[in-house]
């Protein structure tokens, strides 16, 4: 394929290990089409790095198409980059032009810690998950009939949409507050939308939101940049139904 | 060599499950607290298994790679999910699900696995609605399907393209309310590197903290592997970068059989490479298949005015495309199964017909459909006179609705838009049917050490269709393993805490330092990448879509150079003791090597053409069928299950002859 190679400088954040300061450092990559996408510019800027006997950066991914949730680099102040509606790992070089610097850090927040490089610890989110993000049902199958329980088409599509979060976190690094709403109300919503959901709805956000505060997330003040940087489009409406939810369980609970 | 025997229980094939499970040991719930269970992978099989455990009282112990259960490969399943419902009332069965896979395995699966799969899968669908997975419905709030390849019913269940997605944080979701409660403890970023067998039972797994670096021990009274499967031994594949076969192919060291290696699962319609740096394929989903229709131009000067740029696809007529699967595969058209459209899109690529630069794709093309789809919508909302450009917005809104984010995939990747213009579509490497021999209880041949999901070679035989591996995986998780380890873990319930401080442990923990020593004192000077990019290309030239003996025999010799090589000029920069992605990959690659030359022996042994297994030696040679692949069933109607002896290349061959009791063997046709 006719195309012609970009050469690009990249200003990397490189830290050792969490216990380790991290700085900014420069370097120089070539041979970059336009058709690779970024984490395959970082595996040709890796190799060369190898093969001069240097360490590697080292980066999250694993899907590489934009559902695992596992890349998060911030690109140029941006969480997962210049593009729209996409992850890291689905934006490509086309993008760039020959020359550009890009620099590139962690998602930065104090509730994700790095643990090298450009690697940060999720499992904040994880907990968050752990302390209600489940509908109480046993796995036995003796459910019953899935035709049974009909969910309005909307609602059911409302749900979905909430349902595609994918828990990668840029929406934390987006906010000056580092706060998780986003992410958190996403999977209230989903839960908050359906029959199957209602019945623990109460204990569930207020759960959530508890531990969410527990992890060290910041405040929301509706800038809405989780919004614009959120690579799955989870709308804020979701932060809004998560706070009417909120405030019907604590004045109702007890 | 040995015949295995794969326990299958007595009775007609209705009545065995609910047979079996009446029979079989069960462990009463004050006794489930003092057994331990370690579950390896937290896919739909791993999570599924590791929810249902807990829940029934087992000390349960999980394992990932990734830095959250969530982000298991099962994550990117984009399509569907099967299930024997019968919500169209368009004739579908536990009977008609249960032919439809051994028939699309190419008969070479185990009918009681099978029908057991069909028989449960409807209820994986109640238990996933109940979980609350946002399943696609229609206006009257039911549950929506849609058909899928190598089949004439609608039973797939989907959300949108991210049904995986779904069904895995529904998995998640069971796993967080036990991780909640303390009953499974998850390890994320461990890496099993080795199986510890104490006295002939599966005891224990040694792995590497990927954070720090450290080797770590863990005990149990059984060993779940649910790890997925081994596709990215091709170094290209739909896989996501990190799976791997180490913890099979450790456990298959330490005596767990492997069948049918080289029963891979090449997908038609994944998005073709653009150059060498490229890392990883990406599928379309094969639900496109219901709508679009594949194509490339009949005569060769299209082809070569497509591939300049002269004109367009779409400026072609109808006369001047060749729908090949339509004109060759009348019955099933564009939905063939997926080994018969892959070997039909290589084939006219071959002869010269591939319509961009590399030779190597074909068109995917949704303008009937949009078309169609526009006119309905048009009579439903009443626009008698909708003009063609109203008609064909509509038509697009519809294919919105239906395919919206692998369209949004495609143009992000390609920057093509494929509402205008077909998408390019060509096979790649996607799913691996072959893994480690179980019997009907999912054991393997090492007693205490289970395999579920894609890491088993179980049911779908040498080809799988479409959406029939969600339903696997969350088959063997949430409904068969939780019945049948019991009747394992019945006899455990005085062994007592299993202790790591025993030789057994010692040996084990050794041979993996060791082992990590030696791949970091190689200092060599090619990196990780270098060599698995030269085994994934011996793989795709010679044991790729169509196989024979000279290629398969070159592939064995290339394979140990490649190794040979590996173990003396591997470069893995930095230290064991701490993150090393490369040390990672190294760990991974080094345990391919092996796996690639016994898939090669393998396919080599097989000199007959099934499923996904394509023999250019087997062929039909006249008649209707003529070219079409051939079976042979006097010789080869068995499942290779292969023992490790100390080397790939000397592995022992044990068979497991294949009985089908309830269907009839038959060519497999789709004419
Ligand atoms: C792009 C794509 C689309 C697909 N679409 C569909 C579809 O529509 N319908 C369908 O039915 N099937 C589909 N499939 C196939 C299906 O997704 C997989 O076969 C299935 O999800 C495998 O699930 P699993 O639980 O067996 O393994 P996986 O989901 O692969 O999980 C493996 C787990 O094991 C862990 N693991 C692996 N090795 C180790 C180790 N050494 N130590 C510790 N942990 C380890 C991983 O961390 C992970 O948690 C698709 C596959 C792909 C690639
Ligand atoms: S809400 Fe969006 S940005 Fe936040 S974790 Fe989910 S997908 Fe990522
Ligand atoms: S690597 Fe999975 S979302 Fe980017």
């Amino acid at each position: 394929m006719s195309d012609k190679l970009m050469k690009l400088t990249l200003k990397i954040w490189r830290q050792k290990d969490a216990d380790s300061p991290g700085k900014m450092e420069s370097y120089q990559v070539e041979g970059i089409s336009e058709h690779m996408s970024f984490l395959e510019m970082l595996d040709v800027f890796n190799e060369q790095q190898i093969n001069q006997g240097n360490e590697p950066v080292a980066f999250d991914h694993d899907c590489r198409e934009g559902i695992c949730g596992m890349c998060s680099l911030q690109i140029n102040g941006e969480p997962h980059g210049p593009d729209r509606g996409v992850t890291t790992c689905q934006l490509h070089m086309r993008m760039f032009n020959d020359g550009d610097t890009i620099t590139i850090e962690p998602f930065r927040a104090k509730a994700f810690p790095v643990i090298k490089d450009l690697v940060v610890d999720r499992t904040s989110f994880d907990r968050i998950q752990h302390a209600g993000g489940f509908i109480s049902v046993n796995t036995s199958g003796n459910t019953q009939d899935a035709n049974n329980i009909p969910v309005e088409k909307e609602n059911a599509d409302k749900a979905f949409d909430a349902a595609t979060c994918i828990g990668c976190g840029a929406c934390v690094a987006a906010c000056k507050n580092a706060s998780a709403m986003l992410f958190v109300s996403a999977k209230v919503s989903q839960f908050a939308l359906l029959p199957q959901g209602k019945i623990e709805a109460k204990d569930r956000v207020l759960n959530m939101v508890h531990q969410m505060d527990e992890e060290g997330f910041g405040n929301c003040s509706n800038t809405g940049a989780c919004e614009v940087e959120c690579p799955k489009g989870i709308s804020l409406e979701n932060i809004a139904r998560m706070n009417r939810e909120y405030l019907k369980a604590s004045l109702t609970k007890e | 060599m040995s015949v295995l025997d794969a326990k299958v229980p007595e009775g007609p094939i209705k009545d065995k499950w609910t047979n079996h499970k009446n029979k079989i040991n069960l462990v009463n719930p004050a006794n489930k607290r003092l057994i331990d269970v370690i579950v390896v992978g937290t896919g739909l099989a791993g999570g599924s298994a590791a929810a249902s455990l807990a829940e029934l009282g087992y000390k349960v112990k999980a394992f990932a790679f990734q830095d959250s259960p969530r982000r298991a490969h099962s994550i990117a399943a984009q399509g569907g999910i099967n299930a024997a419902k019968n919500y169209q009332n368009d004739g579908d069965s536990i009977y008609r699900l249960f032919y439809d896979t051994v028939k699309g395995g190419d008969y070479r699966g185990r009918e009681s696995n099978v029908y057991r799969l069909a028989e449960v899968s409807a209820n994986i669908i109640d238990q996933c609605v109940a979980q609350g997975v946002p399943f696609a419905r229609e206006y009257g709030g039911l549950l929506d399907n849609r058909s899928f390849g190598g089949v004439l019913v609608s039973r797939t269940f989907y959300a949108k393209g991210q049904t995986g997605q779904q069904l895995l944080l529904g998995a998640y979701s069971a796993m967080n309310r036990q991780i909640g409660k303390g009953k499974i403890e998850m390890y994320n970023r461990h890496e099993m590197l080795d199986l510890v067998v104490v006295n002939g039972k599966a005891r224990g797994i040694i792995v590497r903290n990927l954070i720090t670096g450290a080797i770590e021990r863990h005990a149990a009274h059984a060993v779940v592997l649910a790890t997925g499967g081994y596709g990215n031994v091709f170094f290209l594949s739909t896989n996501a970068m990190g799976s791997n076969v180490t913890a099979a192919w450790r456990a298959h060291r330490r005596g767990a059989y492997f069948a049918n290696p080289c029963y891979t699962q090449i997908h038609p319609t994944c998005i073709p490479r653009s150059g060498d740096y490229q890392s990883k394929l990406t599928l379309m989903s094969e639900s496109l298949r219901n709508d679009g229709r594949i194509w490339v131009p009949k005569n060769k000067e299209d082809v070569e005015k497509i591939r300049s740029g002269q004109i367009k696809p779409r400026d072609l007529s109808e006369e001047d495309r060749d729908y090949y699967l339509e004109r060759r595969y009348p019955a099933f058209g564009n939905l063939v199964p997926r080994d018969v459209a892959s070997r039909a899109a290589k084939e006219r690529c071959d002869a010269g017909y591939g319509v961009n630069q590399t030779g190597e794709a074909v068109f995917l093309d949704f303008s009937s459909a949009i078309e169609r789809y526009g006119k309905e919508q048009a009579n439903v909302l009443g626009e008698k006179d909708a003009s063609h450009d109203r008609i064909i917005a509509l038509g697009k809104e519809v294919i919105a609705n239906k395919y919206g984010n692998l369209f949004q995939m495609y143009e992000k990747i390609t920057a093509d838009n494929p509402y205008e213009t077909p998408m390019k579509i060509y096979p790649a490497v996607h799913y691996t049917m072959g893994g480690l021999w179980v019997d009907y209880n999912l054991m393997t041949t090492v007693p205490g050490c289970y395999a579920a999901g894609e890491a088993n070679f179980s049911d779908h035989g040498a080809n799988r269709l479409g959406a029939s591996a969600l339903m696997q995986g969350l088959a063997d998780g949430y409904f068969v393993l939780p019945y049948t380890i019991g009747d394992y873990l019945a006899d455990e319930i005085r062994t007592g805490a299993i202790s790591t401080e025993t030789p057994e442990f010692d040996e084990a923990e050794k041979a993996v330092k060791d082992r990590i020593n030696e791949l970091m004192s190689i200092k060599g000077s090619q990196s990780v990448d270098s060599f698995h990019k030269r085994l994934g290309k011996v793989m795709w030239d010679k044991c790729g879509m169509s196989r024979n003996a000279n290629g398969l025999e070159e592939a064995i010799k290339e394979i140990r150079q490649i190794r040979e090589e590996f173990w003396k000029d591997l470069r893995i920069p930095g230290k064991a003791n701490e993150f090393n992605p490369e040390l990672e990959k190294a760990m991974r690659v080094a345990d391919f090597l092996e796996l690639g030359e016994l898939f090669a022996k393998d396919a080599l042994h097989r000199n007959e053409s099934c499923g996904g297994h394509f023999r250019e030696e087997s062929v039909e040679e006249s008649g209707e069928q003529q070219g079409e692949a051939k079976r042979d069933d006097e010789n080869f109607k068995y499942v290779a299950a292969w023992e490790w002896t100390g080397d790939p290349g000397e592995a022992n061959l044990h068979k497991e002859d294949l009985v089908f009791e309830n269907i009839e063997l038959k060519q497999r046709s789709y004419k």
